[in-house]
């Protein structure tokens, strides 16, 4: 009995725990994209030329900068968790700051692609992208269902990383528990490494 | 105290050492993939995007700094991953 009240006490909390538990999300994560990835490597064998020419027409510069700026914002998520455990506040909710502003920064650059390819008519059930034929349905279909659910897992990291610098700014979230803060740098890490591969398999490879 | 969470403090100038070598790979296989190496430009591309990762998993997601049986775990589940999608095409090439 005693010993019951002397854990009530002792608030307990298992960072190890929390760290393996993000890792079996990111297991989970990676299997759904996986799949994915073996979709498109399956269609583009099936379909090499319309797959060819369709990945020309997307812009390798934009995917260039997108990703670059996206590694540039992993850096600064692992750099938060360097300065929350050295006490600097400010300086954490700066790189916080960098990592949002960056997260934001690639949604734009998304949004002016994305709006590209609706006003040259390619977007998915667009009359255009039917006369195309099959193999470039399928390419721009599966462009669009990957890039777009990366895209929404940018926007669900970015509001991760919001919640994160908020408690850091109210100062529930300190050098003492940083685990949160991890966490959420393990899902950014993982969207930046889904864009590594997302990247030369629909931009670089024409 | 067990909660205390006293790991390992990465310094930033490795992550800015590593930020600069990752834009870098990147760079390369801009290059790389705009001359034409017919077959060996998806190898060449694939190759340096997991090398890429393999950086992004080791030092920001801080593999490097975790206990073995983290390593072990998330090696496994990687090649695992990576077993699944070989041998997937080695069906469609061979059919």
């Amino acid at each position: 009995m005693s010993q019951t009240i002397t854990v009530a006490h002792d608030i307990h909390r298992d960072d190890e725990g929390s760290k393996i538990g993000m890792w079996l999300f990111i297991f989970t994560e990676l299997l759904l994209f996986a799949g994915l990835f073996i979709v498109y490597g399956v269609y583009r064998y099936l379909n090499p030329v319309a797959f060819h020419l369709a990945a020309e027409e997307l812009n390798v510069t934009v995917g260039t900068l997108n990703t670059v700026i996206l590694l540039c914002s992993s850096a600064t998520m692992a750099m938060a968790s360097t300065a929350i455990r050295m006490r600097k506040k400010a300086l954490t909710l700066t790189l916080l700051g960098i990592t949002l502003f960056i997260a934001f920064m690639f949604m734009v650059n998304k949004y002016f692609e994305w709006k590209g390819k609706f006003g040259h008519g390619i977007f998915p059930g667009s009359e255009d992208l039917l006369q195309l034929g099959h193999g470039d349905t399928l390419f721009f279909g599966l462009y669009f269902f990957m890039t777009g659910l990366h895209a929404l897992h940018i926007i669900i990291g970015f509001i991760l990383i919001t919640i994160v610098a908020v408690r850091v700014n109210n100062n529930s979230l300190t050098s003492e528990n940083p685990v949160l803060l991890d966490n959420s740098g393990l899902y950014w890490h993982l969207v930046d490494l889904i864009w590594i591969f997302l990247f030369p398999l629909f931009y670089l490879i024409a | 105290m067990e909660n205390h969470n006293d790991s390992h403090i990465v310094p930033f100038k490795t992550y800015g050492i590593i930020l600069a070598v990752l834009i870098v790979l990147t760079l390369i296989s801009v290059a790389v993939t705009q001359i034409d190496l017919a077959s060996l430009t998806v190898f060449t591309a694939i190759l340096l995007a997991s090398i890429k990762s393999g950086i992004v998993l080791v030092y920001f997601m801080h593999l490097k700094f975790d206990n073995l049986m983290m390593k072990i775990f998330v090696t496994a589940v990687f090649v695992l991953v990576a077993l699944v999608m070989v041998v997937t095409f080695l069906d469609y090439n061979y059919r």
